[in-house]
């Protein structure tokens, strides 16, 4: 399958388009500008349409620069997966698998060392309970590696009604999603201590906490 | 008044439309011109001016769109129009809290009632037009959420998006169908009952809101509305008749014909707005699109409200009265 860069471009109009016309995908930027400078963004994961709607809240301009994780065994498995994940989204493909003679994080060293941004669920799976469940580490050594890189988390609400799981076929709802301060490694912080603190920060963004 | 009877009817809605945009650019310039000089930091008046503002453009924009909903014709006004109920119906569902098990039933609303209702508005087959949702939908709706097997709140769940339905595509899909609607004689001019419609619906509410303000009465109903009162809706609703009976030119209508249909467009329209304030209570949001709320809606439903009540009543009187049958 080799179809053209502008192919790719306008399929990525396309999609965020779509996503605005399901989805409204309205991003609320309470903490941060949007800007141009080298971010990990991460969020609550309840849906498919995570990704897609955080890529279409994104201004047009940033969106290029922004990639997102994908599990390489599953979107490398057809043509048009391979060619959805990489040529319109740039994807940075990891093994779920576990090797010894491989850091699961280096892909994502890899994009942050080529200066681009990532957008990461650190829940490592989807949760369809409301509350988001307990970050996996990775956010955690990125961190620690990246100092310079802000990190910034977002909460996407509303999506889990756009889509249940189960179905294919989205149901036009309003989704927002909201952007906080940029979060710092403490000198010295703990793991558990952070991760918390990073879930935290993204559970406080959530409309109408009370 | 002669020489405008022997325009035709095509020449004399782009006229309408010349004098439409005159007065809104006029009305802008003055405005635009008063906000340069007065300088003065005062709280209320700037309160009052950005509330003027807003409605200013909500104005400008509903008659960008009824121009083009004219100037496309059937094809692009029912386009137009069926665009504005998905985005209605869209904000509507966003806030009405429905279940994962509604799923299925929010489909068959938005991608099939939705295109097929405004189709028929669009083929001009207004008798099935007028029953399709009220009695097809209207049983299809609770069997297909009966066949996603969850019971729980099913009168509720089922209440809540056939209310959406009727409001925001069988009460909206009536104002492309007024435009469509042929009068023996009168051929071309439906925009001028559109116009009609709206500008009687919109001075009752501004009459009524002004009203309100200084009258001072106590209110019918404190904890729906703490504005709406019956003296206020009547000298609003009067004044959108005595309108709408200065308008009767532009219309078939004979003047107390228009008077009537003034009186029950405006009628409807107003007390249509206080039904989707109960409403907003029961969902618990002020405004449709509340920016603090979770959707980041454009508050679209809380400008075609009225029109989603007014649109149906004012054309199955106007039909019914003149046994309009296409």
């Amino acid at each position: 399958m080799t179809a053209s860069p502008v192919v790719a471009q306008a399929a990525g109009l396309f999609l965020a388009f779509i996503a605005r016309l399901i989805t409204g995908a309205q991003g609320h930027w309470l903490g941060c500008p949007p800007k141009a400078e080298q971010r990990i963004y991460f969020a609550n994961h309840q849906s498919h349409l995570d990704w897609v709607l955080i890529w279409a809240a994104l201004p047009r301009e940033l969106r290029a620069m922004t990639r997102p994780i994908a599990a390489k065994d599953y979107w490398t498995s057809s043509p048009f997966k391979q060619w959805l994940t990489s040529a319109v989204f740039n994807a940075v493909y990891v093994n779920r698998q576990r090797t010894d003679d491989q850091d699961p994080l280096e892909p994502l060293v890899d994009a942050l060392n080529n200066g681009d941004s990532l957008v990461i669920f650190p829940e490592g799976t989807r949760s369809n309970k409301g509350e988001p469940q307990a970050f996996k580490s990775g956010l955690f050594h990125l961190a620690e590696q990246f100092p310079q890189v802000q990190l910034i988390p977002a909460w996407i609400d509303n999506v889990q009604r756009v889509m249940p799981k189960g179905e294919v076929v989205p149901v036009p709802i309003l989704c927002s999603v909201t952007f906080g301060e940029p979060l710092q490694l403490q000198a010295g912080e703990d793991k558990r201590a952070f991760l918390e603190r990073a879930r935290d920060a993204v559970v406080a963004l959530r409309p109408h906490a009370g | 008044m002669s020489s405008l009877k022997s325009l035709s009817a095509e020449q004399q809605v782009a006229l309408l439309f010349v004098i439409l945009f005159g007065a809104l650019a006029l009305v802008t310039g003055i405005a635009f011109a008063t906000s340069l000089r007065d300088q003065r930091p005062d709280l209320d008046a700037q309160d009052r001016h950005d509330r003027f503002k807003r409605d200013l453009r909500a104005v400008w924009i509903s008659a960008v769109v009824f121009w083009l909903a004219w100037v496309s014709g059937p094809l692009g006004a029912t386009l137009l129009f069926g665009v504005f109920s998905f985005l209605a119906f869209r904000e509507f569902v966003t806030l009405m809290h429905t279940r994962r098990s509604d799923h299925r039933s929010l489909l068959l609303a938005f991608f099939a009632v939705l295109p097929l209702q405004y189709a028929l508005v669009g083929s001009r087959a207004f008798d099935l037009f007028s029953v399709f949702i009220p009695v097809y939908v209207f049983l299809a709706i609770p069997v297909v959420s009966a066949f996603a097997g969850d019971p729980t709140r099913f009168l509720e769940r089922n209440a809540k998006i056939q209310w959406g339905i009727m409001v925001c595509i069988f009460g909206l899909s009536h104002a492309p169908a007024l435009l469509l609607l042929e009068f023996p004689g009168v051929h071309g001019r439906g925009a001028f009952l559109v116009f009609f419609l709206v500008v009687t619906a919109a001075t009752a509410q501004i009459v009524q809101e002004a009203q309100t303000r200084s009258l001072r009465r106590n209110p019918v109903a404190r904890q729906i509305s703490r504005s709406f009162s019956w003296r206020a809706w009547f000298v609003g609703t009067l004044a959108a008749a005595v309108v709408g009976t200065l308008l009767h030119w532009i219309t078939p209508f004979k003047a107390p014909q228009a008077l009537a249909m003034a009186f029950i467009a405006a009628g409807a329209g107003t007390l249509g707005e206080f039904v989707m304030k109960a409403l907003k209570r029961d969902a618990g949001v002020q405004h449709w699109g509340n920016a603090a709320a979770v959707t980041g809606a454009v508050g679209l439903l809380d400008r075609v409200a009225p029109l989603c009540f007014a649109a149906p009543v004012f054309f199955h009187s106007v039909r019914w009265y003149f046994k309009l049958n296409p």
